[in-house]
């Protein structure tokens, strides 16, 4: 074996503790964290809101994502121009997304310019007015975006597999994006009110890392947000059980479908099913086993198999996406037309030798090297450490999340692994989306 | 530079025997460290017959050496907590590796001994030609792709700028194991590369395993000169691609200077004040968005395009200046492109405001900051510098910018954004 020079003279690793974090709950129900970093003159501040996709009438999917896109266009105190020209003239950026259980705010700036861009930011989120001329501008660029993705093959691709993947009517199989008859649906009253019955502070999480002192950062986060007290609780976020036709929680067939893409040079597919929450007590396993089949290096066994070697593909890979409910598992990958079959029995066979034979101890061990071992660089920026906080906070990890994780992931046996395949990966029923051009059969 | 001296923000070049530059940095703020090698050799020292070569090389590098076995360069990487990567552009072709500082080695072993022990297997050429075939037509699913690819190839007749990083099909079908094999040999020589460590170590501790590691590897002959130059163009070019799909992509294209060009620097002025700042994050991505550039203002706000940007790149030869835009439903191309002229037109005549100025020189102040926060990010900036000036670009690179005046901007625009100068590309959706 190589030896290895020790090169480096950092006595300690600084990672985000109980004692380094900062966390307060406000009176109207906002979480704040926050940790400093000094060594770069900038800020850093992300949250969550509960507020999502999920959330949308069935008739107007896209609302919330559709709010989130509007919130930074104009409030009671500013108009979009007056937004616009204070952040971009100060290199700082401040934006809001929707996602599927969350909207998601943030922001970044020098430290000195730190109060003036939260105070736009809370502005941003609790006063929008959704003027009528910016509501058709973003709903034209939300319309050319809907246009492009349905000619784009990985996100037809994407889509298609969510509506199999998932129970008719069930809002994970939704595109959170919206459809261009449910975009065109929506009138400004809409965004109005949606933004009046569901945005509240409750549940809301932020986090704060940068060049300021931890207890000052939260003390400048409740003066902006800590008097914010919207009329009466938000509707309850149900998100129905995933429930088939059939009475189980699970795929029992195989739903396939293949959309036809002309033009097109490459086909995408998408095979996987409903997976498990990050709170599921299988979570780790499942995350080891998924980067064992579909990340370490290069796209896991699904890389070395269908890349490298038998060349298929330029990329490869699995997707545990575990949230506050049982998102999606999922394999991706593009390949020669010509190639789709053979794909695809590829990609199942690595299911199933996952399932059917035990990892060996030394790809184990790889595993959680690598997931262990990869900490210290995720966490060098200040967004790497604000994104850890907040997931600290939704998932309800506890401050020294941290400082567990390693013995949660060397806890880790073969045998949880192998079950873990077995249950979160599909064996014979699953569902599998397939866009491209017109493919002969072989 | 003199070798071994110390700068003021902390770079120190040092020049082995072999000639391999090496650019050090300590960076203590967290127990990390990113390794990077620069060859300087991209697309642009490709001929027909062989474009694509300096990328599909690339692609080979993480195929194994003796002492790095096939999988074993990503496995060691990812089980020391690391990540790495390769990039081929039309100046360069890097590789690099971050990871945990008491790893670090590891990197430096595996970038000194894949300089000159990569192992060129036939039958690992030939499963690597299909996954960059796949690699090309993953991109030519995008209609942006082909519309730039129609672009660059429009706008340059004679320099290898003409094509694309990724190379035309037919090479990619037809180039062999020895083409590949003599490109290695010819370029990836300790003369024409620069290696650079950012992060936590001890500088004169790790000069010394460079130096251990690095000195075996022998100093190759010189690389070819690229000689090409391209023509001026003497009128307008104009392309169309016509495809699936129901948007239409506008792209116009202007020569433009190389980076060491006294007016690269009003260039990027103009770029900022018509399509907004650049980001400087290698990885995070997007930095600000554009919305009080020109072009969103006359473009997007008007709701003509749902998009709409500019673009301009440091390179070692002339390259271009480049506008795209993202026609709207409903909106034509023809409408997007005479906008894109009056605000061309707009500054030649009428140049820009101080308030213009001073809200790039600010932004590209913060970009700069927050691209100082990653050791990934600041290796990849010094050595990229290094490619098409020195690491000292960057020092200079704001007050730089300062310096520049509305008179510049409007004289740059005046002189590159004329008619006679420009590439126009329509992608017109058949739907």
């Amino acid at each position: 074996m190589v030896t290895t020079a020790n090169l480096n003279n950092t006595a300690q690793l600084s990672l985000p503790d109980p004692d380094s974090i900062a966390r307060r709950t406000l009176d109207n129900g906002i979480t704040v964290l926050s940790r400093d970093n000094f060594l770069s003159p900038s800020v850093v501040l992300t949250g969550y809101l509960r507020v999502g996709g999920v959330d949308d009438p069935p008739v107007q999917a896209g609302l919330a994502g559709f709010v989130a896109d509007m919130l930074d266009h104009g409030t009671q105190n500013r108009t979009f121009d007056e937004i616009s020209e204070a952040v971009e003239s100060i290199g700082a950026s401040l934006g809001v997304s929707g996602g599927l259980h969350i909207a998601s705010f943030g922001m970044k700036c020098l430290a000195e310019d730190l109060d003036h861009v939260l105070e736009i930011l809370a502005d941003v989120i609790r006063n929008p007015v959704f003027p009528e001329k910016e509501t058709e501008k973003v709903r034209g660029q939300l319309l050319t975006g809907l246009q492009e993705r349905d000619n784009n093959t990985r996100s037809t691709a994407n889509l298609t597999f969510l509506e199999l993947a998932y129970p008719q009517g069930h809002p994970y199989g939704r595109s959170t994006d919206g459809y261009v008859e449910t975009i065109d649906a929506i009138d400004r009253e809409d965004l109005a009110a949606f933004h009046d019955g569901y945005y509240r502070p409750t549940g809301a999480i932020v986090a704060v890392a940068g060049a300021v002192d931890p207890e000052q950062a939260i003390s400048k986060v409740e003066e902006v947000l800590g008097d914010w007290q919207p009329a009466g609780p938000r509707p309850p976020q149900e998100v129905p059980e995933i429930r088939f036709p059939d009475g189980e929680s699970q795929l029992t067939e195989t739903r396939r479908e293949f959309r036809e893409m002309r033009d097109k040079s490459q086909t995408d597919i998408v095979l996987g099913i409903p997976g498990i929450s990050r709170k599921d007590p299988n979570y780790y396993s499942a995350r080891t086993a998924n980067t064992i089949l579909g990340t370490f290096g290069i796209g896991g066994r699904l890389g070395d198999s269908v890349r490298d070697e038998q060349g298929m593909a330029y990329y490869i890979s699995s997707r545990l996406s575990a949230h506050l409910g049982r998102g999606p598992w999922r394999v991706f990958t593009g390949v020669n037309p010509a190639n789709v079959a053979r794909a695809i029995d590829t990609i199942l066979a690595e299911i199933h030798r996952i399932q059917d034979e035990a990892v060996s101890e030394e790809e184990l061990d790889d595993a959680k090297s690598y997931m262990t071992g990869s900490l210290p660089l995720g966490l060098e920026t200040n967004e790497g450490v604000a994104s850890t906080l907040l997931d600290m906070e939704l998932f309800e990890l506890g401050l020294d999340y941290v400082q567990r994780y390693p013995d949660l992931i060397n806890a880790i046996t073969v045998e949880q692994v192998q079950q873990a395949a077995q249950r979160v990966f599909p064996r014979d029923a699953y569902a599998l989306a397939i866009a491209g051009p017109p493919m002969r059969e072989a | 530079m003199e070798n071994g001296v110390r700068r003021k923000n902390g770079v120190r070049r040092t020049v082995l025997d072999n000639d391999l530059t090496v650019l050090t940095k300590e960076v203590h703020h967290a127990p990390v460290a990113s390794f990077w090698v620069f060859y300087r050799v991209g697309s642009r020292n490709e001929v027909s017959g062989v474009t694509g070569v300096s990328h599909w090389v690339e692609h080979m590098l993480f195929k194994g050496t003796p002492q790095f076995p096939k999988g074993e360069i990503d496995r060691q990487i990812a089980r020391n907590g690391g990540f790495m990567n390769g990039m081929t552009w039309l100046d360069f072709t890097t590789y690099f590796e971050s990871l945990p500082a008491d790893r670090f080695d590891l990197a430096l072993r595996l970038e000194s001994d894949r300089m000159i022990n990569s192992v060129f297997d036939r039958s690992e050429v030939d499963a690597e030609r299909t996954v960059i075939i796949s690699e090309r037509q993953m991109r030519e699913n995008h209609p942006a792709f082909l519309l730039s690819e129609e672009v660059q190839s429009g706008a340059f007749k004679v320099h290898p700028y003409h094509h694309h990083v990724i190379g035309w099909q037919c090479d990619l079908e037809t180039m062999t194991r020895d083409d590949l094999w003599r490109h290695y040999r010819t370029y990836y020589t300790p003369n024409n590369a620069t290696a650079i460590a950012v992060g936590d170590f001890e500088t004169e501790a790790l000069l010394d395993r460079v130096r251990e590691l690095f000195e075996e590897v022998p100093r190759g002959p010189e690389v070819p000169e690229v000689k090409f130059e391209e023509p001026l163009q003497r009128g307008e070019r104009r392309v169309t691609v016509r495809g699936e799909g129901q948007t239409a992509y506008l792209q116009a294209v202007f020569h433009t200077p190389a980076a060491d060009h006294p007016d690269f620097f009003p260039l990027v002025v103009l770029d900022s004040v018509l399509g907004g700042a650049q980001s400087m994050a290698f990885f995070s991505g997007g930095g600000t968005t554009n919305r009080t550039s020109r072009l969103y203002k006359a473009l997007v706000k008007t709701e003509l395009a749902s998009g709409a940007s500019s673009s301009i790149y440091p390179t070692v030869d002339p390259y271009l200046f480049s506008f795209t835009a993202t026609v709207r439903a409903g909106r034509t191309l023809q409408e997007v492109e005479d906008v894109v002229w009056q605000e061309v037109a707009r500054i030649q005549e009428d140049s820009v405001t101080d308030d213009e100025l001073t809200k790039a020189i600010k932004q590209a102040k913060a970009q700069f900051a927050y691209s100082s926060e990653s050791v990934t990010n600041q290796g990849y900036w010094l050595g990229f510098t290094s490619i098409f000036a020195d690491h000292t670009w960057l020092d200079n690179y704001v007050d730089r910018l300062a310096g520049v005046t509305a008179d510049d901007v409007q004289r740059v625009a005046q002189t590159y954004l004329a008619e006679t100068n420009r590439t126009v590309g329509w992608y017109v959706p058949l739907d």
